[in-house]
């Protein structure tokens, strides 16, 4: 039993990192309607751009906030700029391989230009473990699901609650009839790219202490996140929450008790279970099609 | 017979009388290329006329070959082997693009990409099967109305005549009722249910015919390569193959061609050079290829051979549908 619960939390701590890529997956999707193959790859930059700060000499904290603020200029802006906004007018396929293409070409750029090996990256929290009545449970697990839990609750927050927020909703909705109230579509367009850019750092901060940074370290988290997206729903932020934390508990315990082997394939299987018996996902709606 | 038709014939013609004085190491290539066109022909079939992303046409690609290696070992005959590769792609095919299509397009993309996952895992980790990373050794070659195929050249005419007979059929089904109804549902699939046209049903069936088209090619690889380990087959594989079909031109039908030259012989050409510029461009070739993709989408989203007919009509636009 105690196994049980221990492979639950640290299934439910790997899971929240899932969902944080998953969320700005969905709100990419949501917003602007852009699939982002490179998903996992935005995730391995700024792994990289933190090893390369702390190589630096800064602290962890202060070489995560930098990197945010490059994130935001590069994966946010820098990649609506230069890759979407050309792209979105061919349509879905073209900006996919486009960014199956970035994907293939960010990797290989790391490999040939830094390193094709893995480095190992400092864990934000303490070491070690504390029981709690007969179970132990390491403080990198709880730090992992308090940190993602508040991002989580506070980007939910932003989006209800702010008018910015319910303005960059209403833009998810209905583009047109956003723009006819006087929403500013493209600056809300930009934000939620640049909200998907910090999703990502912290994403990275918090799975590459046990992935560590490697060139293809994205390929995993990056299929993970939408398979999480879909499972949950994709056009609900909730559904990439129940969906990432889902993947995480159930990889866990199919690694556990089934075989470790076949781990990464859970995401695959729940992902068909679900489009086969639940297409819209567990928490979305179904969409209409327009002609 | 057109000009085109007589342009193709010899080509053909001066391909086999040029293998015939290559190196074997360049001969074995072509015949790699032949092998890869067959699974990128199919490829083109879901990607350019059903309009579908499919990113498993290498787990496809492994399942003939692991079909072939294991039948022909227990001494199957070639041509029993592969028509039950082809068949068992077509009905996983079938049963992994029924979830996926009835619900989104790119769904299948998705579905695809994990399913080439698992396949690959199945692969490593079955070793009383598959050999796991050992892989399975000794496939022999097959033997034609009574000759040998175990020389390389006699190997790659039968691979190219196969290839021709295997797009020779794709072409006639383009042709056929069903082909235009393929088109038809790629560039306005509201207005092909309108009319009648059943569109998961035909997509379904677009996806899976392409699927057993690389399961053709895998029986050729294996008994080309003689011996095949999961490698080959993994998800990277199934991208440069939807890349090999995009770059060229996805939607017409020699589009493939192109671009699995690209992909199979440019890395070659460079791994093979001794010259320092080529062996710069080895290590950072596949960043190049990347860029090169993204500005294609930018620029030229119709693939290479949309070069030659711009004036004629746009087909850039098909694509984005």
């Amino acid at each position: 039993m105690g196994d049980f619960v221990q492979l639950i939390v640290s299934g439910t701590a790997t899971g929240a990192i899932y969902a944080l890529a998953a969320l700005g997956f969905t709100l990419l999707w949501q917003a602007a309607g852009v699939i982002n193959f490179a998903q996992g790859e935005f995730v391995m930059l700024p792994a990289f751009a933190m090893l390369f700060f702390i190589a630096a000499g800064l602290p962890l904290w202060l070489a995560f906030l930098l990197t945010c603020a490059v994130a935001m200029l590069v994966l946010g802006y820098g990649f609506k700029r230069v890759i979407v906004d050309p792209l979105i007018r061919h349509g879905v396929i073209p900006l996919v391989i486009a960014t199956l293409g970035l994907s293939m070409a960010v990797k290989s750029t790391v490999r040939a230009g830094y390193s094709a090996e893995a480095h190992p990256f400092p864990s934000p929290f303490p070491d070690g473990q504390f029981a709690l009545a007969g179970i132990n449970i390491s403080y990198a697990d709880i730090g992992t699901l308090v940190l993602a839990g508040a991002i989580v609750i506070g980007l939910q927050a932003f989006l209800n609650k702010t008018v910015t927020g319910r303005a960059m909703q209403a833009v998810a909705q209905n583009t047109e009839a956003a723009r006819v109230l006087g929403i500013d579509v493209r600056r809300m367009v930009l934000y939620v790219f640049l909200i998907n850019a910090v999703l990502a750092v912290v994403a990275a901060l918090l799975i590459t202490p046990t992935y560590l940074a490697k060139f293809d370290m994205g390929d995993s988290i990056g299929q993970k996140a939408f398979f999480a997206a879909i499972i949950g729903g994709f056009n609900q932020t909730r559904g990439a929450l129940l969906g990432g934390v889902l993947i995480g508990i159930l990889e866990n315990v199919v690694g556990f008790y089934v075989s470790p082997a076949y781990k990464e394939g859970v995401a695959l299987v729940l992902f068909l279970l679900v489009i086969l018996f639940r297409p819209e996902g567990l928490l979305g709606r179904s969409e209409e099609r327009k002609v | 017979m057109n000009a085109k038709g007589i342009a193709l014939i010899v080509a053909l013609a001066a391909l086999a009388a040029l293998a015939a004085v290559m190196k074997r190491s360049d001969v074995y290539l072509m015949t790699l290329c032949c092998v890869y066109l067959m699974a990128t022909f199919g490829l083109n079939l879901t990607v350019g006329y059903a309009g579908q992303m499919s990113l498993g046409q290498a787990a496809f690609f492994g399942i003939g070959a692991y079909c072939a290696a294991i039948l022909l070992k227990f001494g199957w005959p070639f041509f029993t082997v592969l028509p039950v590769a082809a068949l068992l792609c077509f009905v996983v095919g079938l049963a992994l693009g029924f979830p996926a299509l009835r619900v989104q397009h790119h769904y299948l993309a998705f579905a695809t990409l994990g399913f080439n996952i698992l396949v690959f895992l199945i692969m490593r980790n079955e070793e009383k099967i598959t050999g796991g990373t050992f892989g399975i050794s000794s496939i022999p070659r097959p033997s034609v109305f009574g000759f040998s195929t175990d020389h390389h050249l006699a190997y790659f005419y039968f691979t190219l005549v196969s290839l021709v007979i295997v797009a020779g059929l794709l072409w006639w089904l383009l042709r056929s009722p069903w082909g235009r109804a393929f088109a038809a549902l790629r560039d306005n699939p509201i207005r092909a249910e309108s009319l009648g046209v059943n569109i998961t049903a035909y997509t379904l069936l677009a996806f899976a015919i392409g699927a057993a088209c690389a399961g053709i090619g895998g029986v050729y690889y294996a008994s080309l390569v003689e011996f095949i380990e999961p490698g080959p087959f993994h998800f990277s594989t199934s991208l440069m193959m939807l890349l090999a079909v995009i770059v060229g031109g996805s939607g017409r039908f020699f589009g493939p061609v192109i671009g699995t030259i690209v992909i199979i012989l440019l890395p070659e050409i460079l791994r093979s050079s001794n010259m320092e510029a080529l062996k710069f461009m080895q290590k950072w070739y596949l960043v190049f290829f990347g860029v090169a993709v993204v500005a294609l989408m930018i620029w030229l989203p119709g693939g290479i051979l949309s070069l030659f007919d711009r004036r004629a009509k746009t087909p850039a636009k098909e694509l984005a549908k």
